[in-house]
């Protein structure tokens, strides 16, 4: 237990040991965390890195299972936000939680209106709603409902009440996920001021830029352990990806020799092409290009338009811009039924939501994309269907008691498989994967890998997007780079390692620029 | 249409074994409940009336069962079936022929149900509000083409509809069974059922999935439309009239209380339409027990009320807990030896 | 009546006699007229009738149709005032909260005449008078009808109103009067059949099924017409007829009643004239030209028809509705 600062007063707040599991996962394990007066503190790390655990038991939404969290000092233990905030930290979500019916002042003082004689007394209250924004340089009309300002204005007015309920440590959980660049000035400005009061802000996102412009110092977590705490002048943008990812950069796997000549591979033509393709708000203009029987990556942090892209090419999304072609005929993709008659396919990142149909059974999931294409005129017999599914079964091991258990049953990883099934059952000739081994256990992980090379080996093109780099650098012959919404780099053939993908996504972005061949 | 029929044995089981204790309950209160004889050659008797009044909500519900498998609702049935009386009996009443009549009364339902489809796939309106507009519009539309009045008509061909016979069946009885039959027929032996139930699951991934989502809203809200324009028909035709103002009236209500009665979930997906059926007939059977029993009317829907909430309680998720589970379906099968040959493009080495 | 009402209204008449002189006689009088809808066939015709006897009058009727909602009325009446109409009928949706509207009325000093139904008011000067049926009278009407045709020996089955509505409790009690003094009648059954002819043929089945196939049947009392016209498909489909083998009389007078009866099938019905603007005008113009003031109310008549005169009945109603 030792604090990096040899300060002898002790510091804002300080979480020494802290863990929470649920279920048995330990989202947190041990972990120590320490904010000062005056500093923006950066939270990083990737998906289930434990941020929002961490955020969530020191705010008292969920109990510790152990570590302590003094606040200058004194030990607490908050059992709620409300509790959290009148211990003097405030919170403000990307969704902000406030009520956006009631009025700008009426929202500043719930629960805590000036009163008098029993009464709420509008009048003070409106004057000190407008005396509180001012210093935001916010000046409106504290009558209008809130729900009416963007979303920018309605974060400033959350963290004004936080401050105002005299919060000492400010946690801003992605603040500037919604916010468009002028936006983020401002919110920035609003920070720097806090900061310069003395209080301690939480600044938990995905764009390493802000981190760069704006924190004092970094804290990465991953699988719920803190990876270290490092002051961001002296944490070059490489270490702090590969801090992030999880990396020593020495022993990041180089990827296997390429099977086939890079410049021969690269003649054949390519299966789809997209030109200039992307989407206002979701990600930049992008080229690509996948060929039969190759696999390409999607890598990059999250947030960094890896999913974006997936869902584009699949149209899930819709193009605002750009031009698609499939074996050289130009296409349009509207729709999944679109791209589906291309011969597509897709698994979704969030399985459950947008992937499986929770209630009906294992058989009708895996055939529910074949069903869809051939039209509900042309049913497939439900003996057929069977055969289908008791094929895809045993073919990829979906442990299941039976064809007609309901998917919603099954463990992720038989779930994950039994979509795979949906549309390897369509035959498709591009096959979209987004986080296949996303929280699936390791031998399914492993299956999922085997089953992608040997799909490749057939002939099908695949585009997979996944947060795990030796992974991508396994089975790819082509990795593309997003960052900050932009495909910043292709690496090919002996180019695809861990330690240049790291590199990609750390470039700086004025250096960088667009580092295409 | 097998799934529909016989979901497992528990499943269904609350829904008959209500049915036959409430017809058991009107045979203890009324002894001749069961008594049947052919009058005019045509059957008559209390349990024909079940079926016979039972007709209009049931031929609902068979409409509403596929709206609410796909998570929707219908509130404008009963407004519908007020359309489809009105213009049936004015252009009846105007000299037109049965068939014409037919259609167009038809036809003006699947325009309704067109409306609806269109607002809730289309303009993506939550179901209840964007059919909350033509339940309200809908019975005005009716009093237009009847100018407010009840419009009686004398055509025997169109109140054969309403109180004719087949085979000493009473027509409404034919036509639900017929209906009832059709819409199986169209929704289990096509792909349509696994259709609307994915749709009703979850849209979002049937959409990824493929499925053409808002052809599938469209066209159920168009087959409500239409169920309700037959029953409309039968209402108008049985007595001889259309009133406006009444036909239908709260039907709607009715017609999802007899599809939740009979097991589909207001939360969409699995959905049975013999079981919505037999929903309407306990609803029905209901209230003939009611009116036989001689209780005051002011007790009517206390009695409706609490009954209805036997038959809930006996579905609800927390009770059926302590029922026997259906029994397993087949287990997967091991691979034929015939049948080994890989199927290209997928992995072929067994896994 | 209050004093303040009777000076307005003399203040009121003088004006018109004095400033208006010969010139009253021919200027058309101005009535507004708020109608509640179109719901039923009944509502319609009372409709179409205000404005033939406002035709026949030479009165200028303009209507308003306030699609079953208080606040459109208050609206209209609100209208009319600032129209400066010379009386404002109303035909009120509900019976309270006309208060405050009516008294605009009332200081604008124009003559307010309640149709076909009350209201409930602490200050009975609001109004000048309201037209409107005796709905207890309607059903002692039909219950004497049937004891003198029956020699007052009757099983009788009732097909009521919808519960809790006015009609149907007062038309149930005045035909309950008639049944306590008569001691050979006797109402076996009685059901709701929420005024609807869909309703009416449904209890009408059950009622026949539970008294023996309809042979216990007497006749039956319907609370109106529509449920009669109900019954009466039932009464035949279980093999009986209607009009002979059970008695049918019910309220109301509309076409369709009168159409059954030229046929043999119904056998009286008590009418609800459609005509309440008639003797509203009556009222008024007694009131504009002579200071009349007529009473508080006025009851339509409750005429009981048979079938002798059914078929020239139809024919007359047949275009009023």
């Amino acid at each position: 237990m030792t604090d990096p600062t040899p300060t002898a007063s002790p510091p804002l707040l300080a979480i020494r040991g802290l863990s929470k599991a649920f279920l048995g996962v330990q989202a947190l394990d041990g972990v120590d965390f320490t904010v000062r007066h005056g500093e923006i503190h950066a939270l990083l790390g990737e998906n289930g890195a434990g941020k929002s655990t961490l955020i969530k038991t020191l705010t008292g939404v969920y109990q510790r299972d152990a570590g302590t969290v003094t606040l200058e000092g004194r030990a607490i233990a908050p059992r709620g936000v409300e509790e959290a905030q009148r211990l003097h930290i405030g919170t403000v979500y990307q969704e902000v939680n406030l009520l956006p019916n009631l009025s700008v002042a009426e929202n500043l003082f719930l629960g805590r209106q000036p009163m008098r004689f029993g009464f709420v007394d509008r009048g003070a209250m409106r004057r000190r709603a407008r005396a509180v924004l001012l210093p935001y340089g916010l000046s409106l009309d504290v009558t209008a409902p809130l729900g009416r300002f963007s979303v920018a204005t309605q974060q400033i007015v959350a963290i004004a009440r936080a401050v105002d309920m005299s919060a000492k440590v400010l946690i801003l959980d992605e603040p500037t996920a919604s916010l468009d660049a002028q936006e983020v000035t401002v919110l920035f400005k609003v920070m720097r001021t806090l900061r310069s009061r003395g209080i301690g802000i939480v600044f938990v996102t995905h764009f390493l830029d802000q981190v760069y412009a704006l924190c004092d110092r970094i804290t990465v977590l991953r699988n719920g352990r803190l990876v270290g705490e490092r002051r961001t002048a002296e944490l070059p943008r490489i270490d702090l990806v590969a801090m992030m990812l999880g990396r020593e950069l020495e022993a990041a796997a180089h990827r296997i020799a390429p099977t086939m000549d890079d410049a021969e591979e690269d003649a054949r033509p390519p299966l789809v092409r997209f030109r200039g393709y992307g989407k206002a708000r979701s990600v930049e203009p992008f080229d690509l290009d996948i060929r039969p029987g190759e696999v390409v990556g999607l890598a990059g942090l999250l947030g960094s338009g890896r999913t974006e892209t997936a869902r584009l090419v699949f149209g899930m999304d819709r193009a605002d811009r750009g031009e698609a072609a499939v074996d050289g005929q130009a296409v349009r993709l509207r729709g999944p039924r679109d791209a589906i008659r291309l011969g597509f396919g897709f698994c979704p990142e969030d399985r459950k939501k947008e992937g499986i149909v929770g209630a009906l059974s294992v058989r009708e999931n895996i055939i529910l994309a074949l069903q869809a294409r051939q039209g509900w005129l042309r049913p497939i017999p439900r003996r057929r269907q069977e055969e289908i599914a008791d094929r895809f079964i045993r073919l990829l091991d979906i442990r299941t008691p039976h064809a007609e258990q309901p998917i919603q049953l099954l463990s992720g990883g038989n779930q994950q498989k039994a979509l795979l099934a949906r549309w390897l059952a369509t035959e498709p000739r591009l096959l979209i994967l987004d986080e296949p081994t996303r929280g699936i256990d390791v031998g399914a992980h492993a299956e999922i890998i085997r089953l992608i090379e040997r799909l490749c080996a057939d002939g099908m093109a695949l585009l997979v997007v996944s947060s795990e780099l030796e992974e991508i650098v396994a089975y790819s012959r082509r990795v593309v780079v997003l960052r900050d919404r932009r495909h910043v780099a292709e690496l090919r053939g002996g180019e695809v390692a861990v330690d240049r993908i790291v590199a990609a996504i750390a470039s700086e972005p004025a250096v960088a620029g667009e580092p295409r061949p | 249409m097998t799934r529909s029929v016989s979901s497992g044995p528990s499943r269904t089981l609350p829904q008959y074994g209500a049915l036959a204790a409430v017809l058991l309950a009107n045979w203890l209160l009324f002894p001749d409940f069961f008594s049947i004889r052919l009058q005019d050659g045509r059957l008559f008797g209390s349990l024909i009336d079940v079926l016979n009044r039972g007709a209009p909500v049931a031929l609902l519900a068979i409409g509403m069962t596929m709206v609410i498998a796909t998570r929707g609702v219908d509130l404008s049935v009963g407004a519908v079936m007020a359309i489809s009386g009105a213009v049936a009996a004015t252009l009846t009443q105007a000299g037109w022929g049965l068939t014409p009549v037919l259609a167009a009364s038809l036809g003006a339902g699947l325009l309704c149900g067109l409306w609806n489809g269109l607002l809730v796939a289309v303009l993506r309106i939550q179901p209840i509000i964007a059919t909350l507009i033509l339940m309200v519009a809908g019975r005005g539309i009716a009093q237009l083409v009847t100018e407010g009045q009840i419009v009686t008509f004398t055509s025997p061909d169109l109140a054969f509809i309403g109180s004719g016979s087949f085979l000493t069946v009473p027509m409404p009885v034919v036509i639900t069974a017929v209906l009832l039959g059709v819409t199986a027929l169209l929704v289990r032996m096509t792909a349509l059922g696994l259709m609307i139930e994915a749709v009703g699951v979850n849209r979002l991934s049937s959409a990824g999935a493929g499925v053409n989502t808002p052809v599938v809203l469209i066209a159920v809200y168009v087959w409500c439309g239409l169920c309700a324009a037959v029953a409309g028909l039968v209402v108008a035709a049985d007595i001889r009239g259309a009133d406006a103002n009444n036909a239908g009236l709260w039907l709607e209500l009715d017609a999802i209380l007899a599809v939740v009665v009979g097991g589909t979930s207001l939360l969409g997906g699995r959905f049975g339409l013999l079981l919505s059926v037999v929903g309407a007939l306990i609803l029905q059977a209901m209230n003939t027990g009611i009116l036989l029993s001689g209780f005051k009317p002011e007790f009517n829907l206390i009695v409706k009320a609490g009954v209805l909430m036997i038959v809930l309680l006996l579905q609800s998720p927390t009770l059926t807990l302590f029922l026997p589970r259906p029994a397993r379906p087949r287990p997967v099968q091991p691979p034929a030896p015939s049948r080994a040959k890989p199927e290209s493009p997928s992995p072929s080495a067994g896994a | 009546m209050s004093r303040t009402w009777l000076i307005s209204a003399a203040a009121a008449a003088a004006l018109l006699i004095g400033l208006g002189g010969a010139q009253a006689a021919d200027k058309k009088l101005v009535v507004g007229f708020s109608q509640i809808g179109s719901e039923s066939g009944w509502r319609a015709a009372e409709t179409k009738t205000a404005k033939a006897e406002a035709e026949k009058r030479g009165i200028d009727l303009k209507i308003s149709d306030a699609q079953q909602k208080q606040e459109n009325q208050i609206k209209a009446v609100r209208s009319f005032v600032a129209q400066g109409v010379d009386a404002i009928f109303i035909a009120p949706v509900v019976a309270t909260g006309w208060d405050s509207v009516l008294k605009e009325a009332k200081e604008a000093k124009i003559p307010v005449v309640l149709l076909d139904r009350q209201i409930e008011t602490r200050d009975p000067g609001l109004y000048m008078t309201a037209v409107t049926s005796d709905t207890v009278l309607e059903g002692r009407v039909a219950g004497e009808w049937l004891a003198k045709q029956t020699g007052g020996t009757c099983n009788v089955v009732e097909l009521q109103g919808t519960v809790g509505s006015s009609p149907a409790i007062n038309r149930k009690k005045g035909f309950d009067e008639v049944v306590a003094k008569t001691p050979g009648m006797k109402i076996v059954r009685t059901q709701s059949g929420d005024f609807t002819r869909a309703k009416g043929k449904e209890v009408m089945e059950s009622f026949i099924k539970a008294e023996n196939g309809g042979k216990s049947i007497c006749a039956v009392y319907a609370h109106n017409d529509d449920m009669a016209v109900g019954a009466i498909q039932a009464i035949k489909e279980a093999g009986l007829k209607p009009g002979k083998d059970i008695l049918v009389v019910s309220i109301d007078g509309v076409p369709d009643i009168f159409k059954a009866m030229a046929d043999g099938e119904a056998n009286a019905t008590v009418e609800l004239t459609p005509n309440m603007a008639g003797p509203a005008f009556d009222a008024l113009v007694a009131f504009k030209t002579d200071g009349k003031a007529p009473p508080k109310w006025i009851q339509t008549e409750s005429a009981l028809f048979t079938p002798d005169t059914a078929k020239a009945e139809y024919e007359r109603r047949k275009d009023a509705y």
